[in-house]
């Protein structure tokens, strides 16, 4: 009997874990449609039909127990996609070595992250959940579904979406070398840790690929290499079967990195941050690669002075397929207003700006054919605005993932807390102090250095 | 000797057209008398008027209105279809100070010590930072520098962002600033025990009221001595004009509780002039800020909310929730670079509750009113400072387009750093080849 109880418990215990995605039906009727691919439809209907859009056109009748969004005078695009966000995780840098591919920030997702939910009352309903940039070579990367509501941390990956990892350049991980006393102190020495790590990656697949080749050989006797989850995931990059994220500032590095990856053959490499990308915008186009970049941020230091607001059309107008992100907390929030500042900043057209937030997002992040824009077929991701989403009084009003509800904003709560503790000690505010280090991505690195060297810079 | 002559003729030729080719690459600020016609004034103060001429002469507003003869000489600009606007005022900014983030050496926003009124925020600006032309072009044309630090950081200004000097900047006001205790974390990474804040808040504001006390006593002294108490107390001395009512004491208070304090103290001190800032929580408590009839300068609007349990927009609603309750608002960045985006935080304070009109005078005319100022600028009225710009429409909207910008009659360049690598990079040359 016992045993019984105990296998009907196990039994229990595997259908959670296996519990499936959440995906719903949703009927938004009368819209001003973005498909941002398609053009712009004006009165028009978008199905979603267990998660994914099954008809967009005109009176649409809703199938029987579909729930109804009236968005007459509303405009309805597709969810917003970050390429670079740190939302939902716990933990952000690894940084004990240059080079680190061997973590990923999927192991540490926190589905309980309130930024995943201010996200989604941006519009936005996918996040590339990067590693930091303390080091040249970080950690592999999750992309998010912003499943907000779900206790599963497996259930906010984006299943199906391509691997990705985060390597960084510059000042960040230079700063963190020249701390330890160890390579890379400079530029040259970026070049080289990245180099050396390809290298070694290169040998250790070589080295694979023989011994699988000769062990299908009768008689081999012979032991396989050292497996290595760091080099098997430089291999992996040489393969291809891994997207390189790459924070990056100024244009010598990005054009050191373009040489790299040439020489090793690796093709699917975007640029992030890319403040001086413009400068190599020829170079970006012809080698294929993409840049992802902030809309107006530059000075909060040394490496990103000699930015330009001009950037993403430049980038855009050489033929550069290029997104807005926000590798913050706040930003995250408003991304269909920094593309909009693209129209002042270079004239880029409505369509071309929201390309930045949508479909390039979805290219960078090898994920186009699923989400990016409203096409039948693709996921049901949509975010309905009150105004124009590049107007600045355009406000998020629903956002919607995988068909379900997961933002509304007239039923947002002025206290969100799902019960009040008594005994919980939370309520002391916090207050960012006006700083300059805009850059999210060295934390958890910045706080180590706390700790270990007494200094907060 | 005649070839000398010659000589020195063709040198000094050559050196005047290299002069002249130099020039014309250079921008630089124009002054004269210039008519801008067939506009949209949006006055603030007297409403919208269509089809209307401004005329600068003199860094002033000569004439505004439908029937304005354009005085002969003037640089005449044909504003058909445009707008004009007063120069926009952003009530908190680091512009000037700091020149680039994480680096010491590129920052003198703070100096060391806790009671430092006398160190001034003016003095440390860099007139000739890039980081200048790129705000003012957005319509920017006026901000409120300050000091970062301790509890009494030092002495605020108001500048107009085009001078070579800071005295061709000063635009009449000065703020003393304090950094009322703060009872919440400095940030994210701030991992004090509750009873260690609230310590050190309690130790702060013991110090803050002594030293207030003794300005007050400095302020008797030197009354009773007729100004000839000749001992040299720079603190004090800064402080005196605020003990006086002469100058404000700007107090940053950002939780609800610290507000509050910030109200109780303020009542306590019988402080004279005191303007709020920062106020991120002010919505909290914003009957209790009307009731105490001190105007507020609050922002950034594009900030997160201050506890991860309150609604996503409190701080997008903050500013209206304020001046709902009858609060004076006027907005800032809390900015250095990006100062510029002072137009789209009214923009978002707009949508979420302030309304377009309010959130306009937020950054003109109720800032100047609450920096003793509204007689120079903050509106488009004749006798006013020449100090506006011209714009494509909304000048909240993103994409408008800023035409023209007047600081103090002066017309600005509208290149800046930024606009330049634009123009030398969209097409560059040579591309990927050379040949």
């Amino acid at each position: 009997m016992k045993k019984i109880l105990i296998l009907v418990l196990v039994i229990a215990i595997s259908v959670r874990v296996q519990a499936q995605i959440e995906k719903g039906s949703v009927l938004i009727k009368n819209g001003t449609v973005l498909t941002v691919t398609k053009g712009t439809l004006e009165n028009t209907d978008v199905l979603v039909t267990n998660g994914k859009i099954a008809q967009i056109g005109k009176n649409i009748a809703a199938p029987a127990g579909t729930k109804v969004i009236d968005a007459t005078g509303m405009h309805v695009m597709p969810g917003i996609i970050d390429a670079h966000s740190h939302a939902g995780l716990s933990a952000i840098n690894e940084g004990t070595n240059a080079i680190t591919p061997e973590v990923f920030t999927g192991d540490v997702v926190n589905p309980f992250d309130v930024g995943i939910y201010r996200a989604l009352a941006g519009g936005v309903t996918v996040s590339h959940a990067l590693h930091g940039s303390a080091n040249s070579i970080g950690g592999e990367s999750e992309t998010l579904k912003h499943r907000y509501g779900t206790t599963d941390p497996e259930q906010m990956k984006m299943e199906g979406a391509p691997r990705t990892i985060k390597f960084a350049l510059g000042e960040n991980p230079t700063n963190h070398g020249r701390r330890n006393n160890e390579q890379p102190s400079s530029r040259m020495g970026v070049e080289f840790v990245i180099r050396k790590a390809f290298n070694e990656g290169k040998e250790y697949m070589q080295a694979w690929d023989k011994y699988n080749k000769d062990k299908a050989v009768k008689g081999f006797r012979g032991a396989p290499p050292a497996y290595s989850k760091r080099l098997e995931t430089m291999a992996d990059i040489i393969k291809g079967n891994i997207i390189v994220h790459c924070h990056s500032y100024r244009a010598d590095e990005i054009n050191m990195v373009l040489k790299v990856c040439k020489d090793f053959g690796v093709k699917k490499i975007v640029f992030q941050h890319t403040n001086e990308g413009f400068k190599v915008a020829p170079e970006l186009a012809a080698y294929g690669a993409m840049a992802s970049v902030f809309a107006d941020w530059w000075a909060y230091k040394l490496e990103v002075y000699y930015s330009t607001a001009y950037n993403a059309a430049i980038l855009t107008r050489n033929g550069v397929v290029t997104t807005i992100n926000s590798d913050s907390g706040e930003l995250i929030r408003h991304l269909y207003h920094e593309a909009a500042k693209t129209q002042k900043y270079g004239g880029l057209s409505d369509d071309e700006a929201l390309s930045l937030i949508t479909i390039n997002s979805a290219k960078q992040l090898g994920v186009d054919n699923r989400i990016g824009s409203l096409e039948v077929g693709k996921d049901g991701d949509v975010a309905i605005f009150k105004g124009h989403p590049l107007s600045v009084y355009g406000i998020p009003m629903i956002t919607i993932v995988d068909g379900v509800v997961r933002f509304d904003r007239e039923k947002d709560a002025d206290d969100i807390r799902v019960y009040v503790d008594p005994k919980a000690s939370i309520d002391v505010p916090v207050f960012m102090e006006a700083g300059h280090t805009h850059d999210a991505c060295m934390q958890g690195a910045e706080e180590n250095f706390q700790s270990l060297f007494g200094t907060n810079k | 000797m005649k070839n000398i002559f010659k000589i020195t003729g063709l040198l000094v030729a050559a050196v005047i057209v290299y002069t002249v080719q130099v020039n014309a690459q250079v921008q630089k600020a124009k002054g004269g008398v210039f008519a801008l016609t067939n506009a949209n004034i949006q006055t603030v103060t007297n409403g919208v008027i269509n089809n209307g001429t401004i005329v600068l002469s003199g860094g002033k507003i000569t004439e505004i209105g439908t029937n304005v003869t354009v005085p002969q000489g003037a640089t005449t600009i044909d504003c058909k279809g445009l707008w004009i606007y007063p120069g926009m005022i952003d009530g908190g900014t680091r512009t000037g100070l700091l020149e680039f983030g994480q680096v010491d050496q590129a920052s003198d926003e703070q100096d060391a010590g806790q009671i430092i009124p006398q160190m001034r925020a003016l003095s440390a600006v860099n007139p000739n930072t890039p980081i200048i032309p790129v705000t003012r072009v957005s319509g920017v044309t006026t901000v409120i520098v300050y000091p970062a630090g301790g509890l009494i950081p030092g002495t605020a200004s108001l500048m107009n962002l085009h001078g070579y000097v800071p005295d061709q900047m000063f635009a009449g006001f000065d703020g003393i600033v304090v950094n009322f205790p703060n009872t919440g974390r400095r940030g994210f990474n701030d991992r004090r025990t509750e009873d260690d804040l609230k310590k050190a808040a309690e130790k702060s504001l013991t110090t803050l009221s002594d030293t207030w006390d003794k300005a007050v006593q400095y302020h008797k002294i030197d009354s009773a001595t007729k100004g000839k108490n000749s001992e040299y107390y720079p603190e004090l001395q800064a402080l005196m004009p605020a003990v006086r009512g002469q100058v404000p004491l700007m107090i940053e208070a950002n939780a609800a509780k610290d507000i509050l304090g910030a109200l109780k103290w303020v009542k306590e001190k019988k402080v004279k002039k005191v303007i709020l800032t920062g106020v991120a929580e002010g919505w909290r408590v914003a009957d209790e800020i009307a009731k105490a009839n001190i105007p507020v300068v609050t922002g950034p609007v594009l900030a997160l909310p201050s506890r991860d349990y309150d609604r996503y927009d409190k701080a997008y609603a903050n500013a209206g929730l304020m001046k709902k309750a009858g609060v004076k608002v006027a907005l800032r960045t809390t900015d250095t670079e990006n100062v510029r985006n002072l137009l789209y935080n009214a923009g978002f304070a707009a949508a979420y509750g302030l309304g377009k009109e309010e959130a306009l005078k937020s950054v003109t005319i109720t800032s100047a009113e609450i920096f003793g100022v509204s007689d120079k600028l903050g509106s488009l009225e004749k006798g006013k400072n020449a100090t506006l710009f011209v714009c494509d429409g909304d000048p909240f909207e993103t994409k408008t387009q800023v035409k023209h910008v007047f600081i103090d009659g002066y017309q600005m360049p509208m290149n800046t750093r930024q606009t330049d690598l634009y123009e030398e990079f969209l097409k560059r040359d040579p591309g990927v080849s050379k040949y």
